[in-house]
């Protein structure tokens, strides 16, 4: 069978240190994966060598069977792949509707007709329907300087989402959302999980919140995969536990 | 913008058009010709505000585009090719060039990039200046003819004023109709973050190619409207300091926005026109004025109104937000 996206061998050196170092893991379709493990063990350096950020100094990473090592970030996007930073990244001058838009808009058309053709091209009802999933319907005209933080983290992460990506990359989603927000944000994710079968791969440090909403995690120490497997099966794995969970 | 303001907006801008069409005519030769000018020089201004403004692209090469504009103008009409011919040639000429110029920009940024077009900015005055039999040299090119449209001769002041303000009015909407495309968010995008432009799909390299073609474009229209503007065309007037002065009009009036050229070039031009009765001096007030505007206002003219609006906006959503505060304590004191 094929996966979705199958990483082999990754490694990505900085002068002599290895900050990813031979790493290899797969996703399949409507899979929810969860990489977890200490601060500067390699999670997001992996993410930017996927999604063509960072050229690796080494492997191969596929979608759908075929080779995306080395492509172009706008590229990938175009054939599905999309992401979210560890950092907010949303467009502060635009409302939260004309950033969904944006987030979308490059799927549409070629580039003459995006000039010649509606200001929305076309997106506004799709714009308007991810509003309503992620409840930001009385923001809608709002821009997103003038959102809290956790709202502009709904934001950034619906904005993933626009496009209807076969693969989405969520970088710390839930980092300085307001826990209030967290168990709605979950379901958020999985309504979209369900409803566009989406396949998601996250990175997060918040093991309450990973746990519950992966089907299966890979866990990093220094660069390398650590471990492999389901939620149960990671926190009754004695060296997670040693490296990164704790007693 | 709300409705109301959109109104505003949209009722200002027809009292502004109402009296650039009639305000010139009791003007004599020469404030026509400097109301032409600062037409002309809004043209150029937008284009450096799409590439710089909008896409975040710094540029000094935007005088050397209008020069080039300019001179495909004078060598076509002077040879007996109609002016729209020319306008074509121009806008083509200018936009190739312009696209090639945007390579660097897909390598280095800032104030490298301004030095990349610094040099092009010379190089193309040392085409004007040396190639003489193209350009005529130093001497230049004279009696560049103004055209005959639908059988009127523009040759007089008021008649080419109105064929300048035609332009500008044909490129103002172009460009409005441009920034709220796709190609808007796009170039914002760019300007604003890249990486995150890049991760959305936008193609940063194709739309900062595009930036700098379609800016250098309507740098070469504004060119070709100037030549017969002038009637006389030498390397002199496309310098550097023309594209400093460019740049000057964009930050002034407010890069960015979209009635920041037009602003910018109203002061830049018509300003020292109007402090001329402080004689040999007049420079020294021009630049003393224009250097407390910045200092008092880094984002130009518009960048004053758009704080002050900003601000009233987020006086009026604080309060409602308090207001919907109050309205729930009082019901849970209920």
């Amino acid at each position: 069978m094929t996966h979705v996206l199958e990483v082999t061998n990754l490694r990505k050196r900085f002068g002599g240190i290895a900050a990813v170092d031979g790493v290899s893991f797969h996703v399949d379709e409507g899979e929810i994966l969860g990489i977890i493990g200490p601060n500067g063990c390699g999670k997001s350096t992996t993410f930017n060598c996927i999604l063509g950020q960072l050229a690796p100094s080494d492997g191969e990473v596929l979608l759908d069977g075929r080779v995306i090592t080395g492509m172009r970030p706008s590229e990938l996007n175009r054939l599905g792949v999309s992401r979210t930073f560890q950092l907010l990244q949303v467009f502060p001058q635009l409302t939260v509707r004309e950033n969904l838009i944006l987030a979308g808009q490059e799927h549409r058309g070629t580039m003459l007709t995006r000039l010649f053709g509606a200001p929305d091209a076309g997106l506004g009802p799709e714009a308007e329907r991810m509003i309503a999933v992620f409840r930001l319907d009385h923001l809608t005209h709002t821009p997103a300087s003038e959102l809290s933080y956790g709202q502009q983290k709904l934001l950034d992460a619906a904005m993933a989402f626009m496009a209807g990506p076969r693969l989405a990359l969520l970088d710390e989603p839930t980092a300085g959302v307001n826990p209030t927000m967290l168990s709605d944000f979950k379901e958020r994710l999985r309504t979209i999980n369900r409803e566009q079968g989406a396949t998601f791969v996250v990175i997060e440090h918040n093991m309450e919140f990973v746990m519950s909403l992966c089907t299966r995690l890979v866990v990093m120490a220094e660069g390398k995969v650590l471990a492999e497997g389901g939620p149960a099966a990671i926190r009754a794995n004695p060296a997670v536990v040693e490296a990164y969970l704790g007693h | 913008m709300t409705r109301a303001q959109r109104l505003l907006v949209g009722a200002g801008g027809a009292v502004v058009l109402a009296a650039l069409i009639v305000a010139p005519i009791s003007l004599g030769r020469y404030g026509l010709y400097v109301l032409s000018q600062w037409t002309v020089m809004t043209i150029a201004a937008i284009g450096l505000n799409l590439t710089l403004g909008y896409a975040g692209q710094v540029s000094l090469a935007q005088g050397a585009f209008v020069g080039i504009g300019a001179y495909a103008a004078a060598i076509l009409t002077s040879h007996g090719y109609p002016l729209a011919l020319a306008i074509v040639v121009a806008l083509a000429l200018s936009f190739v060039v312009g696209w090639l110029l945007g390579y660097p920009a897909l390598r280095v940024q800032h104030h490298y990039l301004a030095f990349v077009t610094l040099a092009f900015s010379t190089l193309a005055f040392l085409v004007f200046r040396n190639e003489e039999w193209l350009t005529g040299g130093i001497y230049g090119i004279s009696g560049v003819p103004r055209p005959t449209l639908f059988g009127f001769s523009t040759n007089k002041p008021l008649p080419f004023y109105y064929v300048c303000l035609s332009g500008l009015a044909i490129v103002t909407l172009a460009f409005w109709g441009l920034v709220r495309s796709p190609w808007g968010r796009a170039f914002l995008a760019l300007r604003e973050n890249p990486l995150r432009a890049a991760s959305l799909g936008v193609d940063t390299r194709r739309y900062t190619l595009m930036a700098f073609a379609i800016g250098s474009a309507l740098g070469g229209f504004a060119g070709a409207l100037y030549a017969p503007l002038t009637q006389f065309i030498d390397p002199t007037p496309f310098t550097l300091a023309l594209s400093l002065n460019l740049l000057m009009m964009v930050i002034i009036g407010g890069s960015g926005f979209f009635f920041g050229p037009f602003v910018g070039a109203m002061i830049a031009v018509l300003l020292p026109e109007w402090l001329r009765f402080a004689d040999r001096y007049y420079l020294i007030f021009y630049a003393v004025l224009v250097m407390l505007l910045l200092i008092y206002s880094p984002s130009g003219v518009l960048g004053i109104l758009d704080r002050y609006l900003r601000s009233r906006n987020a006086r009026a959503a604080s309060a409602m937000r308090a207001s919907a505060q109050a309205g729930l304590s009082d019901e849970a004191v209920r």
